[in-house]
């Protein structure tokens, strides 16, 4: 049916696992931000903002950390060229980011379980927030990595360029790495802004750090793309040069670009609008399509490329059978989860009055 | 690796578990309206989250380490073993959600609801052991693969070469020889292996202080489903064996250290193998033909020895061997403890619950969660030397990365750490049901 539909299987996974990864950012992103956050609790309402985000989190981070689980397996079966690539040359962040990864998810479930108020839920709290904070940069190094062109790889898939290049040797995946951070710390501060409910204070403490973050994700976004022209040569031509040199730029690419520079634009003006008007619902609405949009950027600019340079959709992609088989079961398991997560966070996501 | 999937298989044996004890528990308040039962509810399902966290990040580690240790095993395995991964990942979002509805929703919607959000939770779970043991069983009996037209199940090798056409049927894949056996013996083996160890705390607890009605009806339930699994266990033990016999008979060699071929051959207990005089040392032969029974249901049938297999296809059998006494041991004991339970209870007309009892099952808990990883070391280590048998060596497929064992040394340390995080901190719940403490 895909042949008569002209619709390439494998691009149609590719956009799969893109969509996944947005969700990821939007809603395990946020829960990686309410952890930056609790490491960040202060002032008058230290205690209640701490409150506030674990009930934020607690009933819906297991399933949001699912999404990136969706990824990494739609990955290895669908891409398993790109997936052995990356996991022979990212070995060493990758493996950083894991650690961060289980020491947040289980001293995030220990803390709430463990008796209250002893010495050692605190400690469970610290091994969370500073998880919390190190794995987002550690993703967004390896993205960063991916995009910037450094990955090579030669005809038989062997990986050239070595367990070390480039994220430990130039500045742009760091940067996206901290760009990542600061909208993930933004969206959990945009989402606990609403979930404070009532408690005005509390939902302008948010709204406080929220501002931050705005500012913090503009300046390391800008750094970033400044540091694209020899960090990342790819995102560089395609989403920097048309802005600065415009006419020099085929039209296709500079068309896209412009769209999303604007998009992306408008989204974070809208954001910082909504936020200073405490417009707290309409931020919720526009601060996930910021981040959505800047995901989607980076995404476009590499299509079809899985790892730039070397590794393409198509040459990676596993045999036509298997693509198929998972987009049916994809399809299938959609109609069951789909219905089951606007469930989980209508009951726990819904209007207050639904609760208590 | 094996060190992370060990850890694993515990968490996730009792992640698969659990959730039907509590859902049982629960409903069995539901019918009562006895607030102990809900009070257990309550208590296995902080359980549950707790194992259920530590489940799933030990779960995402393997996904990658999966990559991370086994590049070219993936680069060849992943696609045709990526359709049970991605139906697990679903069961696994479904069990995900539903916790969260059950963990946070007991004041949000009626016990009926609630219920069925945990049957939800258990029946995923279940999924999830499913897809994740036909992705193993695969690499047990390779099948749905062809390369170049010509099928890859291990008798031609592995033909692969620069620009080889490959074929895939991934639901052929999952549907392999030996998925339906591997995953019953599996599911059975999670449910009994926590039962006995739920009930051996509780036995414990009961053991401390004598009315609580809690610790016995947590007991009883336990006692009751570890002694029915425990029952089905030989039955799909002696099917296993069979299937085994016929789809890898070098393991089934390996894990009876039967060397040379003969008929009606008897069970061996203990020893170990001496490989260059192809014999079994300090092992007692059982009389009858033990081996031939279990193997093809008849005393006299013929079994292939080691001898008839090239020396470089053996597995190491003093390891298979030992595991596989182990499993059976531990298995047989609990089976045993059942039986006298059983026919207690029974002439009693209730719970049998003498201090030495208690003792005795707080004693066989942990043989469970013994038997179950022998079995899995069984399955694993007689797969060996093979990553997927008769096609790809395990030595093949490990990353060209220098200096693995810094990975390895800091996954092991970071899941040791947990170990003792987890134990130290239901250990601290359990101490606090004993002071009768109520912080649910």
């Amino acid at each position: 049916m895909f042949e008569a539909l002209r619709i390439d299987p494998a691009t149609l996974i590719a956009v799969v696992i893109a969509v996944a990864l947005v969700l990821y950012a939007l809603s395990g992103g946020a829960d990686y931000g309410g952890g930056v956050w609790d490491l960040f609790a202060r002032g008058p309402r230290k205690v209640a903002q701490r409150a506030l985000i674990e009930r934020a989190i607690g009933p819906i981070w297991e399933a949001n950390h699912v999404w990136l689980i969706l990824v990494v397996v739609l990955l290895f079966a669908c891409f398993p060229r790109g997936y052995a690539v990356l996991s022979t040359a990212l070995h060493i962040p990758l493996t950083l980011a894991l650690l961060g990864i289980v020491a947040r998810g289980t001293a995030f479930t220990f803390r709430h379980y463990d008796l209250r108020g002893s010495a050692h839920e605190r400690r469970w709290g610290l091994v969370f927030s500073i998880a919390s904070l190190v794995t987002p940069i550690l993703l967004g190094v390896i993205v960063g990595s991916v995009a910037s062109g450094g990955i090579r790889v030669d005809a038989r898939g062997a990986v050239t360029s070595g367990f070390l290049s480039p994220w430990a040797t130039t500045v742009f995946p760091w940067l996206v790495g901290l760009l990542t951070l600061s909208l993930f710390a933004l969206l959990a501060a945009v989402y606990l802004c609403v979930e404070a409910g009532d408690d005005r204070a509390l939902a302008a403490d948010f709204r406080r750090r929220a501002l931050i973050s705005m500012g913090a994700s503009t300046f390391f976004a800008a750094a970033a793309l400044a540091a694209s022209e020899h960090g990342a040569p790819r995102i560089w031509t395609s989403l920097a040069v048309p802005l600065v040199r415009g006419t020099d730029v085929a039209p296709p690419a500079m068309q896209l670009a412009l769209v999303v520079h604007v998009a992306t634009g408008v989204c974070a003006l809208l954001t910082i609008a909504a936020l200073l008007s405490q417009r707290d619902r309409i931020a919720r609405l526009a601060a996930p399509a910021f981040v959505g949009l800047v995901v989607l950027g980076w995404m476009a600019a590499q299509y079809p490329l899985i790892i730039t340079p070397d590794v393409g959709i198509g040459a990676s992609a596993a045999p036509q059978s298997v693509l198929h088989a998972v987009l049916y079961a994809l399809a299938g398991g959609s109609l069951l989860l789909a219905p089951s997560l606007v469930y989980l966070f209508r009951l726990f996501k819904g209007r207050p009055s639904a609760a208590h | 690796m094996a060190m992370s999937l060990a850890f694993h298989i515990v968490f996730a044996a009792l992640g698969v578990a659990l959730p039907l004890f509590m859902v049982i528990a629960e409903w069995r308040f539901l019918r009562t309206r006895d607030a102990t039962w809900m009070e257990l509810a309550r208590r296995w399902a902080k359980g549950t989250a707790v194992l259920f966290a530590v489940g799933a990040v030990s779960g995402t580690v393997l996904s990658f380490e999966l990559g991370l240790l086994w590049p070219t095993f993936m680069l060849h395995a992943g696609p045709v073993v990526g359709m049970p991964f991605s139906l697990e990942g679903f069961a696994f979002f479904t069990e995900a959600i539903f916790l969260g509805v059950y963990l946070y929703g007991w004041d949000r919607m009626s016990t009926p609801k609630h219920i069925a959000a945990g049957v939800i939770v258990a029946l995923s779970g279940m999924a999830s052991a499913v897809f994740v043991v036909t992705a193993n069983s695969w690499m047990n009996t390779p099948a749905g693969w062809w390369i170049d037209g010509q099928l890859v199940d291990g008798t031609q090798g592995f033909p692969m070469h620069a620009g080889s056409v490959v074929t895939i049927d991934p639901i052929a894949a999952m549907l392999n020889p030996a998925a339906p056996h591997e995953v019953l013996h599996m599911l059975l083996a999670c449910y009994m292996a926590s039962a006995f160890a739920a009930a051996g705390v509780h036995a414990w607890l009961l053991r401390r202080d004598h009315t609580s009605l809690m610790h016995r009806n947590a007991l009883s339930l336990l006692l009751t489903v570890g002694g029915i699994t425990a029952f089905l266990m030989p039955l799909s033990g002696d099917h296993s064996a069979k299937r085994v016999a016929e789809l890898q008979p070098v393991k089934l060699a390996a894990m009876e250290g039967h060397f040379h071929t003969a008929r009606g051959v008897g069970l061996t207990l203990g020893g170990w193998p001496d490989e260059e005089a192809m014999e079994m040392d300090y092992a007692i032969t059982l009389p009858l033909g033990g081996l031939s029974f279990l193997a093809f249901g008849d005393f006299d049938a013929e079994v292939r020895g080691l001898a008839d297999f090239p020396r470089d296809t053996w597995p190491p059998i003093g390891p298979t061997h030992l595991a596989f006494d182990i499993m059976v041991g531990c298995g047989m004991t609990l089976l045993a403890l059942s039986a006298l339970l059983g026919v207690l209870a029974w002439r009693r007309k209730r719970l049998p619950d003498h201090p030495r009892l208690l003792l005795a099952i707080a004693l066989a808990s942990p043989l469970g969660f013994v038997a179950l990883e022998a079995g899995w070391t069984v399955t694993e280590v007689g797969r060996q030397p093979w990553i997927i048998y008769n096609v790809m060596r395990t030595a093949d497929a490990v990353t060209p990365m220098p200096g693995l064992v810094v990975p390895f040394a800091t996954f092991t340390l970071v899941y040791a750490l947990l170990s003792v995080a987890v134990v130290y901190l239901l250990r601290r719940q359990f101490a606090a049901s004993l002071h009768g403490g109520s912080d649910v």
